[in-house]
């Protein structure tokens, strides 16, 4: 227990060290779900469009 | 060299006869200038302190706001595309272009400072110091200001977007310029800063029309 | 490099390498924040502070990089008219600009304890935060035209002209520093680097990357889909109505 308190604690330096960690967590985390939600979405409108024409697609 | 002395000439002559365009960028020179020791305190001491990096700034900001002259009413009246289409090379008329600017622009600008200087309270050293250092900067503002000018052709907001992508590219040469009258108000040597000041500007007469050039085109394509 | 230039070509080498590059990420970034939070000593000066560094070296670096790849990329778009290079300078842009984004903060949350501010003007930083604005310059203009052909040919200038800006931008700005030094500065990178703080950060700095890989994988597909889509639609519509003047 108090090895995870003085873990959190950072050696009193707690307010620098995990908002650090958060905010690259966060941003790069936050990126890459909209880019995986972005690609998903293009892809099935894509694959939409395509079965909607029949003719040869782009 | 027919080109550029044809398009420098047709450059002039339109700034001639729409006139005003080179007292409206004076004046909003003056004006800004004016604003900083309403916004700083009239203290002489902080004033002449900051004073070359005031002007510095406010010519920045001039050259910037004019930059939409260079190309905007060739863009919509299409005789960007005649000077695209013509025989003389693109990267001379941007050359030429761009000279005009300067000439329209930045001139009266350097003009203008010494005044400003004494308002501000420079010591004579720094305000002759700072001539060079316009007359050497100013020229180099034009030359990249046309890349920018053309990059935002038919852009939207591109009055907005034209100073995000300009004053980044500006940094250099603010830094230089100011440096050079800071050495000179500490009377330190002002020699090396204004060099950089002239390599910056031979830098950017020998590569900046190449890409404007490019930009015209991609512009009208 | 020209046989990557086949959008279909790129596709299938793509789909083989996203997982790859997810799995390389997964894995540096997992080992790399054990060996970071746990397995590392703090500094004898620092204190726990110099966490923040496996965290904030790896993004300055990676800001660095995707500049130079995005402009490598627009220089080849330019030069050879490559769409898949096009893409990947697209791609790009916001990882690059997240990296910078992430060095800035980090950095900031660094120099308060270290320097007691949130922000000083070292040369560092001063030259990360141009850099920061140079990406929004280019995301920018990319998305100021409504033919998007446009925007990406206008970026692609503003890329190149960009990089060779760089480091005159980053030569003046160290020049104006030794200037104006503020009083005693710790620098960030002041100690000297032990092998057991080197360890997390290279596994940082390698996990950051194969992040970025794949990423850029991933913004590159969705891009592609978005101009058949495009076309597609267009096609559609000049089926139905006159074809729509050419620009």
């Amino acid at each position: 227990m108090e090895a995870i308190q003085s873990f959190l604690n950072m050696g009193g330096y707690a307010a620098f060290v995990w908002p650090a960690y958060g905010a690259t967590a966060l941003v790069l985390a936050g990126l890459s779900a909209m880019s995986v939600v972005r690609m998903r979405a293009n892809e099935r409108a894509l694959a939409e469009l395509r079965g909607a024409d029949d003719e040869e697609d782009a | 060299m027919r080109g550029f002395t044809d398009t420098l000439r047709r450059e002039l002559r339109l700034a001639l006869r729409q006139g005003g365009d080179s007292l409206l960028v004076v004046m909003f020179f003056v004006l800004v200038v004016v604003l900083f020791p309403l916004g700083a305190g009239p203290e002489p001491g902080i004033l002449s302190r900051i004073g070359a990096g005031i002007i510095w700034i406010s010519a920045l900001l001039a050259a910037m706001l004019s930059m939409d002259r260079l190309y905007q009413s060739d863009f919509e009246d299409g005789s960007l595309e005649l000077l695209v289409l013509s025989p003389a090379p693109l990267e001379i008329v941007v050359l030429a272009k761009a000279a005009a600017h300067w000439l329209t622009t930045g001139l009266p600008l350097i003009v203008a400072s010494p005044l400003l200087g004494l308002l501000l309270n420079l010591e004579a050293e720094g305000i002759g110091v700072m001539l060079v250092s316009l007359t050497l900067g100013t020229p180099a503002l034009s030359l990249v200001g046309a890349i920018a000018a053309a990059l935002v052709l038919g852009a939207r907001r591109g009055g907005v977007l034209i100073s995000l992508l300009i004053l980044p590219l500006f940094i250099p040469i603010l830094i230089f310029g100011v440096g050079a009258v800071d050495a000179a108000l500490l009377e330190l040597t002002y020699r090396p800063q204004l060099m950089v000041l002239g390599a910056l500007l031979l830098l950017a007469a020998a590569l900046s029309p190449w890409a404007a050039a490019a930009a015209v085109r991609q512009a009208v394509a | 490099m020209h046989r990557f230039a086949n959008p279909t070509r790129f596709v299938r080498l793509a789909g083989r390498v996203q997982p790859w590059a997810a799995a390389l990420a997964l894995l540096c970034l997992g080992a790399g924040l054990y060996f970071a939070l746990f397995s590392s000593p703090p500094d004898y000066q620092q204190g726990e502070t110099v966490r923040i560094m496996y965290v904030h070296v790896p993004a300055a670096w990676m800001a660095m990089f995707c500049y130079v790849v995005m402009a490598a990329a627009s220089a080849s778009s330019l030069i050879w008219r490559h769409r898949v290079a096009d893409l990947a300078a697209k791609a790009t842009a916001p990882v690059g600009a997240a990296f910078t984004l992430l060095a800035l903060v980090t950095g900031s949350l660094w120099g308060k304890p270290m320097w007691g501010t949130w922000w000083v003007w070292d040369a560092r930083l001063t030259s990360v935060l141009i850099l920061f604005f140079l990406y929004l310059g280019y995301i920018a203009l990319q998305n100021a035209f409504d033919d998007p052909a446009r925007g990406a040919r206008a970026a692609a200038i503003l890329a190149v002209v960009g990089v060779i800006n760089v480091p005159i931008i980053k030569f003046s700005v160290d020049w104006w520093n030794t200037l104006h030094q503020p009083a005693s500065l710790t620098r960030l990178d002041g100690p000297a680097i032990h092998s057991s703080m080197l360890t997390p950060l290279l596994l940082m700095a390698l996990g950051y990357t194969a992040l970025y890989v794949w990423l850029a994988i991933i913004r590159m597909r969705a891009e592609l889909a978005e101009t058949k889509i495009r076309a597609i639609r267009y096609r559609q519509a000049s089926g139905t109505a006159p074809a729509p003047q050419e620009s």
